[in-house]
């Protein structure tokens, strides 16, 4: 670990104010985790996990969660449960309970990629060092994207919580030195291209202050089915979350997000809708997984990831449509 | 009669680990004491042409920052000490050999700085090419013959006429199996703290060996070995990667030499894929046949195992296919392969973990193949006497555990078409494979000192690295001498001591136990002469030696596991939903303990089925799984029921004076095995590469 100052905001503006240089930090679990291996190597380290910034309610019709809501308060939280079931069953398929009890939704939301390359400082990773190179693309992929790859990064996005959130429709609401804006979360993360060490869309100073979820009916559906390794700690090879409304044995709206294969969490409308006034059968959605996966660009270890997305996304919208495997 | 042996008493060490009095290597204060952080390479070969250290050495606190280019020369040399020991690398040359090895380390008055230091540290090297890929080098492979705690053995053997019965085989399965690389990883990592006074050195050390670490510093910095003391009270853990003195060790006692203070070193998690050994991968050939009636008419069992270029370690797969079925024709072969890798190593249960997964994947085919229960085929190939050179078995009552595990298994009800045992959605599959071990016995001593308050101490410089050597040696002690075991402590770890061998190949029990139980012996003749309790303490001392009578006899213990799976049809997840094995090994010395060692060994099996694999980046020669979140062992969700049943008498005079025969690693062997048959019958499948992973199951 590199010397650092340390410093306790006050307040949000008090953070805010903090300025270039500076990292947040709240829950711990994944900046402090990367500086100790001097990946995350900050100026300044600014603690925000004493704002008040925890609370989940009801308000609007939506779902109101604030950045310092912990993962494990948020994933047993009844209302959440009821009006996002997948969003629970996302956060309880990550970590184990002692991470989720640290970690917070605001920090989940900026949670950097296990590329064990970009976790290895005797390797080249442009993330890590813009420019470098990159010794995944050729080496062990076999945790790697395929889905909004670069030919500078392929990391895939660790997120459980951010697939959810994505197929969800939630919006990420921030506070900066020039007031509040709110984020789509399909707006927050950035694909590689060029640039893989700019993540995030947003700007000096910026804090997350809460995540709105609109309660809709599709949402009160949702559900998230991830395929892993092992039982328990262990990223997704797959995930999805998928939330499907049936009437009649058709399809009238369906919305489905991907982890575990894309540099960030994937969705394409075009594949939601295709489902939109079909029968709800194993083929519709099948057709919609196809198409979700479109353009995928596997490597020599990732390859059964296009297959197994494509199954994963299938399980998880049969799950919300009520439809028997 | 006190009748201890066998009773389930609660671990003694229990409450001080708990508490957290317990103390590890790493903990032992030392006055004056600095902290090492090593810098280990980054490329697989090469010359290290040279180290920048002005950085580091500016950095506050930093005493120095050791190099190949200003660390002192060793006047023994690092080579190893004696069979089991490895070749280390203490910056004596320039030479990199493996990714991760030790190429300098930074010492500073706190463990922050030292690391911090270790982070400036800039190191130029001339790279080499190298190869980390077993294909590469296999045209080279080589014979090589196994040596271990029970002796050596030939790698190659050969009975009967095997070619000619393959050939006539009207049932045969010819197969290759992979085990891949694995990483012990024990909860406490390594970690030495080294403190010279004059000429004599003391080393606090994570080991399962303390007497190996003194030969081996003595060797190396040539002092008597009556001048080094090593002490190990507490081990978190070794499985074998623990069970020599590795370049870590030998670089804090050179640093400590060096700079004229104690030197505490440990190593990082990522640290520990390389430097430390690990199970090498294999590559195993079986070939088996059967007659119509399902008994064995031939066995090739080929393994091609990897090793560093500069150590020879093998692992011994082929072995167990010697001694584990009755066959006229049986030909085992061991080849090495090098590469440019770190040494591996002993991991629990070398040789039979790995071995008994491709032996007991290919009989599991075969009894298909026959259309025989696999538990009725295993019957029919019985091996009543070894047949490798038709000794007597000391005990063996696999039998019972074969029936034992099926019945508790319920095996009978197993459903033949798996593909209609359907449960929630997912595919139920059941299998089962024979587990043994060498039971290996050596000489060790032990020291008993009965106090005029009555209590007992009884010594011997054992390790307990977590199996429960403290415990069951004050129960052997209170039965023998017929005192009450609350009377009793056995303390342990320290050259001081009356020498133990190193804990491992499941050895320490039956050694130490019957070193005990001959001290207390004695002490109990000593006290009966004196007619009781002594008004001064008096001591007998304990040594055994194997008797040439247990040359005579096949010395193992032997169990049967039963596996139960879930697979999801479509998404290729597995979850082991019962695993129960059966086992028999000698006298139970503490039942829930021994539990305890089953159940560990085969949650060990779970992981070697589905999760442990150190992966290599083939063009950086790099294990790239270097944590616990990248390289996996089953956690709690992954371990549903698991239930070791035991014999807690099995009769054995021969095996060594106590009649036990180790259980640290039994537990693991034939488990690998039994959930792969398990995937078989639910999906199929035959994954004959570890581990399955859901990708290999779509």
């Amino acid at each position: 670990m590199r010397l650092f100052t340390f410093q306790r905001a006050s307040s949000i503006d008090d953070a805010v104010a903090s300025g270039s240089g500076a990292a947040f930090l709240a829950g711990g679990t994944n900046l402090v985790d990367l500086m100790k291996i001097e990946v995350l190597n900050p100026e300044r380290v600014v603690d925000v996990a004493r704002l008040d910034l925890g609370k989940i309610e009801v308000r609007d019709r939506a779902l109101e969660i604030g950045a310092l809501a912990s993962n494990a308060a948020v994933a047993e939280h009844r209302d959440v449960s009821r009006a996002a079931p997948g969003l629970s069953e996302a956060l309880l398929s990550g970590a184990s309970p002692q991470l989720r009890n640290a970690a917070t939704v605001g920090g989940n939301l900026l949670q950097r990629t296990r590329c064990a390359y970009y976790r290895d400082l005797g390797t080249r990773c442009n993330k890590r060092e813009p420019g470098s190179g990159c010794d995944a693309m050729d080496g062990w992929t076999r945790m790697h994207a395929v889905l909004g790859v670069s030919d500078k990064c392929i990391a895939a996005h660790p997120s459980d919580m951010c697939v959810a959130l994505y197929a969800l429709d939630a919006v990420v609401r921030v506070r900066g030195p020039g007031g509040e804006r709110e984020i789509p979360i399909g707006d927050l993360h950035l694909l590689p291209g060029d640039h893989p060490d700019q993540e995030f869309s947003l700007r000096v100073g910026e804090l997350i202050t809460g995540v709105r979820i609109p309660m809709d009916a599709l949402a009160a559906r949702s559900r998230y089915v991830k395929v892993r390794d092992r039982q328990a700690y262990a990223f997704a090879l797959a995930s999805c979350a998928a939330a499907v409304q049936v009437q009649g044995g058709v399809v009238r709206a369906a919305r489905f997000a991907l982890g575990g294969v894309g540099t960030k969490p994937w969705r394409v409308p075009e594949a939601e809708r295709s489902t939109e006034g079909r029968p709800a059968t194993r083929q519709t959605f099948a057709d919609a997984a196809e198409m979700a996966l479109r353009g995928a660009k596997p490597r020599r270890d990732n390859a059964f990831k296009v297959e197994l997305a494509k199954r994963t996304a299938v399980r998880a919208l049969m799950l919300s449509a009520e439809i028997a495997s | 009669m006190s009748a201890d042996i066998g009773k389930p008493y609660l671990r003694a060490d229990g409450r001080a680990k708990v508490t957290g009095e317990a103390r590890y290597a790493y903990e032992w204060p030392a006055s004056g004491v600095l902290y090492g952080a090593l810098v280990t390479s980054t490329v697989a070969k090469g010359r290290i042409t040279a180290v920048d250290t002005a950085s580091a050495e500016k950095d506050p606190g930093v005493i120095a920052v050791l190099t190949p280019f200003n660390a002192m020369r060793l006047p023994g040399g690092a080579q190893p000490a004696d069979t089991g020991d490895r070749v280390v690398q203490v910056f004596q040359e320039d030479q990199i050999l493996y990714s991760n090895q030790p190429v300098a380390v930074a010492i500073a008055d706190t463990f922050e700085r030292a690391l911090h230091a270790a982070g400036r540290v800039k190191v130029r090297v001339e790279r080499l090419p190298f190869t980390v890929r077993m294909e590469d080098e296999l045209h080279a492979a080589f014979p090589h013959d196994i040596r271990n705690a029970a002796g050596s053995q030939p790698a190659d053997q050969l009975r009967g006429d095997v070619d000619a019965n393959l050939r006539r085989a009207e049932h045969k399965v010819e197969a290759e199996y992979e085990t891949p690389p694995e990483t012990h990883n024990p909860l406490e990592p390594h970690a030495t703290l080294a403190v010279w006074s004059g000429g004599r050195l003391t080393i606090y050390d994570a080991t399962q060996g303390i007497f190996g670490v003194r030969k081996k510093l003595a060797k190396a910095f040539a002092v008597p070995p009556g001048n080094v003391r090593v002490i190990a009270k507490f081990v978190g853990g070794g499985f074998g990667c623990k069970g020599s003195a590795w370049s870590h060790v030998l670089i804090a006692a050179l640093a400590a030499k060096q700079l004229g203070r104690p030197v505490k070193i440990a190593l990082s998690r990522p640290q520990m894929f390389g430097m430390v050994g690990g199970r090498p991968r294999t590559r195993q050939k079986v070939s088996v046949a059967a007659g119509k009636d399902g008994k064995l008419i031939a066995l090739r069992h080929e393994s091609v195992s990897t090793t560093s270029r500069f150590d020879d370690f093998i692992e011994p797969a082929a072995l167990v296919s010697r001694h584990q079925y009755q066959c006229d024709n049986v030909e085992t072969k061991h080849r090495l392969v090098r590469l440019d890798i770190g040494t591996p190593t002993y991991m629990r249960a070398p040789g039979e973990s790995s071995g008994s997964f491709a032996l007991e994947s290919a009989i599991d085919e075969l009894a298909h193949e026959l259309g025989i229960d696999p538990v009725e085929f295993r019957l029919k190939n019985y091996a009543e006497i070894d047949p490798t050179e038709g000794k007597p078995f000391s005990s063996k009552s696999l039998r019972r555990c074969y029936e034992l595990g099926a019945e508790r298994f319920r095996w009978q009800k197993r459903t033949r078409r798996p593909e209609l045992a359907l449960r929630a959605g997912k595919l139920v599959g059941t299998g089962m494979a024979t587990a043994s071990y060498p039971a290996n016995y050596t000489k060790a001593s032990a020291l008993a000192r009965m106090d005029p308050d009555g209590s007992v101490l009884v010594r011997s410089g054992a390790v307990d690295i977590g199996g429960g050597t403290y415990t069951v040696m004050a129960q052997v002690a209170a039965e023998t001498l017929g005192v009450p075991y609350e009377k009793v402590r056995f303390d342990l770890g320290d050259t001081e001591m009356p020498e133990a061998p190193r804990s491992g190949g499941s050895i320490t029990a039956a050694s130490v136990a019957s070193a005990v139980e001959a001290a207390c012996r004695a002490l109990r003749q000593k006290l009966d002469a004196i007619g009781g309790r002594p008004r001064e303490s008096v001591e007998a001392v304990g040594e055994v030696a194997p008797s040439e009578d247990r040359k005579r006899y096949a010395l193992h213990s032997f169990g049967a596991q039963f596996a139960e799976v879930e697979v999801d049809p479509e998404l290729g997840m597995v979850r082991v939903t019962r695993l129960i094995g059966a086992f028999a090994a000698g006298r139970i010395l503490n039942a829930r303990l021994a539990r305890s060692q089953f159940m560990g060994g085969m949650v060990w099996g779970i992981g070697m089925a589905l999760h442990e694999h150190s992966v290599y980046d083939e063009k950086l020669g790099r294990i790239m799984t270097r944590d616990l979140a990248d390289y996996h062992v089953p956690s709690h969700k992954d371990v549903v029921v698991i239930d070791p049943i035991f014999i807690p008498v099995e009769k054995d005079d021969i095996v060594d004076p106590a009649g036990v025969k180790g259980i640290g690693e039994i537990g693991i062997t034939g488990a690998a095995a039994a959930i792969a048959n398990a995937v078989f019958n639910a999906t199929g499948k035959r994954i004959r590469a570890l581990p399955i992973t859901p990708d290999k199951l779509l």
